[in-house]
C-alpha cells in the first residue's frame, strides 16, 4: 500500500518536472525575455547588464533549478502584455474558470447519468434513439458552433439569458464567485452547457454500455430471479456497479473540461485562465503560456492521483493489474 | 482491408467456389453488419461524397477561390440561388464577403480540412504505432520511458497542445512565414496532441502477442525483430488501430475547424472549414447566414458520418477483440 | 440648457425607461463595450487610443477637441503666444481639486508636461519641442520651444494633468515603463480632475467609473451619467449580441456589416460621422531589391510606372460598398478631410484601370507581374483584413501576385518599425488637425528628426526642407503655400496608396444622446439622456 502511494507521489513529481522543463524551455528560449523588456534602442551594454541581472548567463541547469524553485512558490515572472505578475493575474481568473469547469462538470454527470441509465433500460424506445442521434450530433457539432448558436438563439431572438460575461460577482476574501448572485447564475446557464455538452454525451453512453453490460450478468438475473422488483435491480445493483468507472473518467475529464473551457470562454467572453492562456498564445505572451501550463498540469496530476487512491482503496483486486499500467 | 465498398454489389453465387480475398470479405461478419445498418451505409456514402467531392474540388468546382485574382468583389454578399445586384450573377450557394462563390469554397475548403485531418491521424497513427510497438516488443526502461513520456502527454488536453505548439511557432517562425507554414504547422500540432491512444492500445496488444508461441517460434529460428513486428504483431493490431484512426478523423477534423476559429489555423485566403465558419460567423446578426450556415452544415455532416463510421466499426470489431 | 429640476425629471423618467427596458440596472448607468481596453492607467505611458479614451474620463487635460473638433477649453481657460515667439502661456482654470481633494496648481502642470517628457513615456514624442515649462504664478504656466512652434496647443490634447502630491506619495512621478512590465500605483489607480473617478479596474474584465460630484465642469457639460461602467469584448459578434440582448448602452465599435440590423433594432440607433483616419497601403521603394519578391536585383516599387499602376489597379469603390458597407469615404490623398491643408482637388480617387495598369507594368519591365507580400493587422482598422483580401485580388488582376500576411495588431506593429515590410497596410489620424503632422511622420526622410513613421524609404530634399521650414512659418499664406508644394509632390510621386477615409459609428440606446466625436473619443460627461 504504501509502496504504491510513494510510487505514484514520485511518477507524479516526475511529470510535473517534465512539464517543468518544457515550460522552462519555452520560457527561456522562445520568447527572448531580454527583447521583450528593453526598446530597440537599447545599447550592448545595457542588454547585457539586463541578461547578467536576470541570471540568464548562468549555466542552464541553474536556471532551471531556479525555475522550477520559483514556480513552487507560485512565481512566473511577470506578463509581457499586462505588465502585471503573472501569479496575480491568473489568481484573479482563476475562479471563474473552476466555477464554470465545475458547474459545468456536475450538471454533465447528472444528466448524464440519467440520460445513460434512461437509454440503457429503454434501448429500443424511440426516445432513446432520439438520444443517442442526438448526442452524436453533439459530438460532431464544434463547440465553438453550439455555443454561437445558443448566443444567437438565448440572448439575440428570445433575449432572455445573458450573451457575454460573468454577471455581477461577488468577492468574498481572495475568491469571487457568481453564484450568489441572479446575473451571476443567469449568465452562467449557456457558458456551462456548451463546455458541459460534450462530456454529458461521453457520460451517457458510458453509463448506457457498462449498464448494459452489467444487466447481462449472472449477478442481475439472480437478483432478478429472487423477486427484486426492477428498480430495486436498476438503481441498487446494476447502477451502483456502474457508478466507479463513470466517477473515475468524470474526475480524468477535469482537467480536460479546463482546457475546453479555452473554446467556451473565447465565444462567451468570460474571464476566465482560458481567455488568459489563448490571448497569450496570440500575443506570444511566454509568461502566461508557460504559468497556464504548469497549472493545468498541477490540477489534472492532483486529480488523477486522488483518483488512483480512491481506486486503490474501493478495490483491492486493482492492485495487481494497476502495476503493469496499460490495461 | 479495402476501402468502405459499395452497398449495392451482390455477393455472386461464385464467390463461394473461389474463395477469394473480397468474397471473404463479403462472407465476413463485418460486411454483415454493414449492409444491415443503414445508418452505416448512409454514412459511409455521405462521407464517400464529401472526400470524393473534395478530392476532385478543382475539376468539380466552377471556381477557384483560392486564386484571388479571379474573384469580383463586387460579387461579394450574393444570395443563395439570387442573381447580385451589381453583377447579375447566380450562385447556388451564394458568396461570402469577398465574393467568392460558396459552394467552391466548401469543395476547396473541405479539402483542405480533410487533407489536414487525415494526414494528422496518420502522422498520429504512425508515431503512436510505431513507439507502441517498440515499448510493448522491448519492455524495460525503453518501455517505461515511452510511457511516462504518454502520460506526461496524456495530462495536456488535445487542443491545449496544439495550441501549444501554435504558440512556439508564432514565437519562433518570422510572421511573412506564418501563413505559408500554418497547414503543416496544424498537421504536427493535431498529429502530436493524439498520438497516445495508438500508442497505448499497440503496446498493450503487443505484450499480449509477443508472449504467444508462434512468437516465441519466430524468435527462436532467428526472424529479425523488425519482421516480427510487422509482420505477425502488427496485422493483429490494426483493428483497435483502425478504431481509433476513425474517431481520430472526426476529432481531428473538428479540432482543426476550433483552432481555425480561435484564430491560429490556415489563413482566410486559402480557407478550410473552420476558417469559413469563423469569417462567417461574423455576419451571422447581419442577415447573411448562408455564409456561416453551408459550411457549418458540411462540417457537421462530414464530422457525424465518420463518427457513426467510427461508432459502427468499434461495435463490430469489438466482439472479436474480447476473445 | 435645461433647469436643474428638469433635469432630474428627466433623468428620472430615463431611469424609469431604463428600468423597463433592461432591468436592474441603474438609472444613469452607462455600461459600454469596445474590442480592447486601456493597456495603463498611467497618463502618459502610452499614445494610444482606447487608453486615452479611458484617461479622459478620469484625467483632465489643459485643453480638449469637442465633439465638433474645436481646440476648446479645459484645465487651460485661455492661451496665447507671448511677445516672444517662442513662449506659450496658458491661464489655468481655478478652484479645481482632484478626487482625493487636493487642490490643482501650476505646480502640477510643471510636473505633469515634465513626466511626460521622460524617457519611459510614449507622449513624449508630441512634446519634442518643448524646452522648458515655467510657473508664473499659480494660475499661469507658460512653456518654452526651441523655436516658434504656433501649433502647440495642438499637441496638448491628450495630454493629461497628475496631481504632484500625489505622484509623490505613491512614488509614481516616473511613468510606468510599459515594455520593461512596471507595475506601478498608477497602473491600476488615478487622481484626477477629472469629470469620472476610477472606482474598480480589473485589466481586460471591468473598469467601472463614478461621476465626480465636485467636478468644476458641472453645470458647463451635461454630466447626466452617474455611472460609467466598461467591459471589453474581443468577440464581435458577442459585443452585437450583447447590445442587442440590452446587457451594454453603448458600443463604440460595431462591425459595419451589422450597422443595418442595430439601426432596424427597436430601442436602438447608430450615430455616424466621419473619422479623423485615412487607410493607405505604403510601398519600400528605396531598396535595391524587395525582400519578399521573385525580382531579384531591382526593386519594382522603386519605379513610378509601378507605383501608378498599383494605384489605378485598386477598386476604391467596390471596397467602400462591399467590404465597407458604405460605411468609408473612398480617398486619393492619406490626410482626412477635415485638416488644415487638406484640398479636395487632391483628393480625386482614381478611377480604376486594369488595362492602363497592365500596360504601365510592361512599361516598366514586368509584363508577368512580380509577386510580393502585403502585411496586414487584422484587429486594428474596421475590416482591416477584408480590405487586404480585397486589394490582393485586384493587385492579382493586374498580374501583381501579393501573398496576404494578416497579423493582430500587437504584431503588425511591432514588426512594422524594422523596416521589414515590402507592402503594408497603416491607418492615420492627425491629432493635431494639421498637415504637418503628416508630412512629418510620414513623408519625411526617416532619420532621428522626422520620417518615424516613413517606412516606405521615400526621400525628397525638397520636401524635407518644406517640412522644416513651415514649422517657423509664422505667415499663415507662406505657410499654406508650402503645405501645398509638399501635398503636390508627393502626390506626383504615388508615394503611398490611399483607400479611404474611415467613418465612425457610435451604436446605443435610443434614449441616449451622444453625437460621435471624429477622434473615437466617447467623453460621457458630454452624454445626454432623451425623454
Amino acid at each position: 500500500m504504501l509502496a504504491f502511494i510513494l510510487r505514484r507521489l514520485l511518477q507524479s513529481v516526475l511529470v510535473m518536472l517534465t512539464v517543468a522543463l518544457v515550460s522552462f524551455g519555452l520560457f527561456r528560449f522562445i520568447g527572448d525575455p531580454i527583447n521583450n523588456m528593453v526598446g530597440q534602442e537599447a545599447t550592448m551594454a545595457e542588454r547585457e547588464a539586463l541578461r547578467e541581472s536576470l541570471g540568464l548567463n548562468d549555466a542552464v541547469p541553474v536556471q532551471f533549478f531556479r525555475f522550477v524553485a520559483n514556480a513552487a512558490r507560485g512565481e512566473f515572472g511577470v506578463s509581457y502584455r499586462m505588465a502585471r505578475p503573472v501569479a496575480d493575474v491568473i489568481a484573479e481568473r482563476l475562479p471563474a474558470t473552476l466555477e464554470l469547469a465545475l458547474i459545468s462538470g456536475v450538471g454533465a454527470l447528472v444528466i448524464g447519468i440519467a440520460l445513460g441509465v434512461y437509454t440503457a433500460l429503454r434501448r429500443d424506445g424511440w426516445l432513446s434513439h432520439a438520444i443517442m442521434g442526438l448526442s452524436l450530433v453533439g459530438v460532431s457539432l464544434p463547440t465553438f458552433l453550439i455555443g454561437i448558436l445558443l448566443i444567437y438563439v438565448f440572448a439575440v431572438e428570445l433575449k432572455v439569458l445573458p450573451a457575454f460575461g460573468r454577471g455581477e460577482v461577488v468577492a468574498l476574501g481572495g475568491w469571487t464567485t457568481g453564484l450568489l448572485t441572479t446575473s451571476g447564475l443567469k449568465s452562467l446557464i449557456m457558458p456551462a452547457i456548451t463546455l458541459g455538452l460534450y462530456q454529458l454525451t461521453l457520460i451517457m453512453r458510458l453509463v448506457r454500455a457498462e449498464m448494459l453490460e452489467v444487466l447481462r450478468t449472472d449477478y442481475i438475473k439472480f437478483a432478478r430471479a429472487r423477486g427484486l422488483s426492477n428498480r430495486a435491480v436498476h438503481f441498487g445493483h446494476a447502477l451502483k456497479n456502474t457508478l466507479l468507472p463513470v466517477i473515475t473518467i468524470t474526475g480524468l475529464q477535469i482537467g480536460s473540461i479546463i482546457a475546453f473551457a479555452i473554446i467556451t470562454e473565447t465565444v462567451f467572453q468570460w474571464p476566465g485562465v482560458g481567455l488568459l492562456f489563448i490571448t497569450a498564445v496570440q500575443f506570444v505572451d511566454i509568461p502566461v503560456m508557460a504559468a497556464y501550463l504548469v497549472l493545468i498540469a498541477l490540477i489534472f496530476v492532483v486529480i488523477n492521483l486522488i483518483v488512483d487512491l480512491l481506486y486503490f482503496v474501493v478495490d483491492p483486486r486493482l492492485r495487481v493489474q494497476r502495476s503493469g499500467r496499460g490495461h | 482491408m479495402p476501402g468502405a465498398p459499395s452497398a449495392s454489389d451482390p455477393s455472386s453465387p461464385t464467390a463461394q467456389a473461389r474463395p477469394s480475398r473480397w468474397a471473404r470479405f463479403v462472407d465476413s461478419d463485418l460486411f454483415y453488419s454493414f449492409t444491415h445498418s443503414p445508418v452505416t451505409v448512409v454514412s459511409a456514402l455521405v462521407t464517400l461524397v464529401i472526400f470524393a467531392a473534395a478530392l476532385l474540388a478543382p475539376v468539380i468546382a466552377p471556381h477557384n477561390p483560392f486564386d484571388p485574382a479571379t474573384l469580383n468583389l463586387m460579387d461579394g454578399f450574393t444570395r443563395p440561388m439570387q442573381a447580385n445586384e451589381f453583377t447579375g450573377n447566380v450562385y447556388w450557394l451564394g458568396t461570402d464577403a469577398q465574393g467568392r462563390d460558396l459552394f467552391s469554397a466548401i469543395l476547396y475548403g473541405s479539402r483542405v480540412s480533410i487533407l489536414v485531418g487525415v494526414a494528422a491521424v496518420a502522422f498520429a497513427a504512425l508515431l503512436g504505432i510505431t513507439l507502441g510497438l517498440i515499448a510493448g516488443y522491448r519492455g524495460g526502461w525503453v518501455d517505461s520511458l515511452i510511457m511516462r513520456i504518454a502520460d506526461v502527454q496524456l495530462s495536456f488536453p488535445a487542443i491545449l497542445v496544439a495550441l501549444l505548439i501554435f504558440g512556439v511557432f508564432k514565437g519562433v517562425v518570422p510572421p511573412a512565414l506564418q501563413d505559408r507554414m500554418a497547414i503543416y504547422v496544424l498537421v504536427v500540432a493535431i498529429g502530436l496532441s493524439d498520438w497516445v491512444q495508438y500508442a497505448r492500445t499497440v503496446r498493450s496488444s503487443t505484450l499480449a502477442e509477443k508472449n504467444k508461441e508462434y512468437v516465441q517460434a519466430a524468435r527462436v529460428i532467428g526472424v529479425p525483430a523488425r519482421t516480427i513486428l510487422l509482420r505477425h504483431i502488427l496485422p493483429n493490431v490494426m483493428g483497435p488501430v483502425l478504431v481509433i484512426a476513425t474517431i481520430g478523423l472526426a476529432l481531428a477534423i473538428i479540432l482543426e475547424s476550433t483552432l481555425s476559429f480561435l484564430g491560429v489555423g490556415v489563413p482566410p485566403t486559402q480557407p478550410s472549414l473552420g476558417t469559413l465558419i469563423r469569417v462567417g460567423q461574423d455576419f451571422l446578426f447581419s442577415g447573411e447566414w448562408w455564409i456561416v450556415f453551408f459550411p457549418g452544415l458540411t462540417l457537421l455532416l462530414l464530422a457525424l458520418a465518420v463518427n457513426l463510421l467510427g461508432d459502427w466499426l468499434r461495435d463490430a470489431l469489438n466482439p472479436r477483440l474480447r476473445r | 440648457m435645461k433647469t436643474p429640476r428638469v433635469a432630474a425629471a428627466l433623468s428620472i423618467a430615463t431611469a424609469a425607461l431604463a428600468a423597463l427596458a433592461a432591468g436592474p440596472a441603474a438609472a444613469e448607468t452607462v455600461r459600454w463595450a469596445a474590442a480592447g481596453d486601456a493597456l495603463t492607467m498611467d497618463p502618459h505611458s502610452q499614445n494610444e487610443g482606447p487608453t486615452h479614451v479611458m484617461n479622459h474620463q478620469v484625467y483632465d487635460s489643459l485643453v480638449f477637441r469637442d465633439q465638433a473638433m474645436k481646440l476648446a477649453p479645459r484645465l487651460a481657460t485661455s492661451w496665447r503666444i507671448t511677445d516672444d515667439p517662442t513662449v506659450w502661456e496658458f491661464k489655468l482654470r481655478e478652484g479645481v481639486k482632484y478626487h482625493n481633494g487636493n487642490p490643482f496648481t501650476a505646480d502640477d502642470v510643471v510636473f505633469s508636461i515634465m513626466r511626460a517628457k521622460h524617457d519611459n513615456a510614449d507622449m513624449k514624442g508630441l512634446l519634442t519641442t518643448v524646452v522648458e515649462v515655467i510657473k508664473v504664478d499659480d494660475h499661469t504656466v507658460q512653456m518654452r520651444t526651441d523655436g516658434p512652434n504656433p501649433l502647440l496647443p495642438n499637441n496638448l490634447t491628450n495630454l493629461f494633468i497628475m496631481d504632484r502630491e500625489w505622484a509623490e506619495a505613491n512614488k509614481v512621478t516616473v511613468p510606468q515603463n510599459y515594455k520593461a512590465g512596471d507595475e506601478t500605483f498608477a497602473v491600476r489607480n488615478a487622481n484626477g480632475t477629472g469629470p469620472f473617478r476610477l472606482v474598480k479596474r480589473e485589466p481586460d474584465v471591468r473598469t467601472e467609473l463614478e461621476r465626480n460630484e465636485d467636478y468644476w465642469g458641472k453645470g458647463i457639460f451635461p454630466m447626466e451619467v452617474s455611472k460609467v461602467v466598461f467591459t471589453p469584448v474581443r468577440s464581435a459578434a458577442t459585443r452585437v449580441a450583447a447590445l442587442l440582448s440590452g446587457e451594454i448602452d453603448f458600443l463604440l465599435d460595431p462591425p459595419v456589416q451589422d450597422l443595418e440590423r442595430l439601426s432596424a433594432a427597436k430601442g436602438l440607433v447608430v450615430r455616424s460621422g466621419p473619422e479623423n483616419r485615412t487607410i493607405f497601403f505604403g510601398m519600400q521603394q528605396a531598396l535595391p531589391e524587395l525582400r519578399s519578391s521573385d525580382v531579384k536585383g531591382r526593386n519594382p516599387f522603386a519605379d513610378k510606372r509601378v507605383r501608378e499602376a498599383m494605384n489605378i489597379a485598386i477598386n476604391r469603390e467596390a471596397v467602400q460598398r462591399v467590404v465597407m458597407r458604405g460605411q468609408s469615404v473612398p480617398a486619393g490623398i492619406v490626410a482626412p478631410p477635415f485638416i488644415d491643408g487638406y484640398d479636395k482637388a487632391l483628393d480625386v480617387v482614381p478611377a480604376t484601370d486594369v488595362a492602363r495598369a497592365k500596360a504601365l507594368l510592361a512599361e516598366a519591365g514586368y509584363p508577368n507581374g512580380f509577386s510580393v507580400t502585403l502585411a496586414c493587422p487584422n484587429d486594428r482598422y474596421v475590416n482591416d483584413e477584408a480590405i487586404c483580401q480585397a486589394v490582393t485580388g485586384m493587385f492579382g488582376q493586374i498580374g501583381v501576385r501579393a501573398r496576404l500576411s494578416a497579423q493582430p495588431k500587437s504584431i503588425h506593429f511591432a514588426e512594422l518599425p524594422k523596416g521589414e515590410y515590402d507592402l503594408y497596410m497603416l491607418g492615420w489620424g492627425v491629432p493635431t488637425m494639421d498637415s504637418h503632422y503628416v508630412f512629418h511622420y510620414l513623408f519625411e526622410t526617416k532619420s532621428d528628426k522626422g520620417g518615424a513613421w516613413n517606412f516606405s524609404g521615400y526621400s525628397s530634399p525638397r520636401v524635407d526642407e518644406l517640412v522644416t521650414a513651415m514649422t517657423r512659418e509664422i505667415d499663415p499664406d507662406k505657410r499654406a503655400g508650402m503645405v501645398a508644394e509638399v501635398w503636390k509632390t508627393v502626390q506626383d510621386d504615388v508615394v503611398y496608396l490611399p483607400i479611404h477615409h474611415q467613418m465612425l459609428n457610435w451604436a446605443m440606446k435610443d434614449n441616449i444622446d451622444f453625437p460621435v466625436q471624429s477622434e473615437n473619443y466617447p467623453y460621457f460627461k458630454l452624454l445626454k439622456f432623451r425623454k
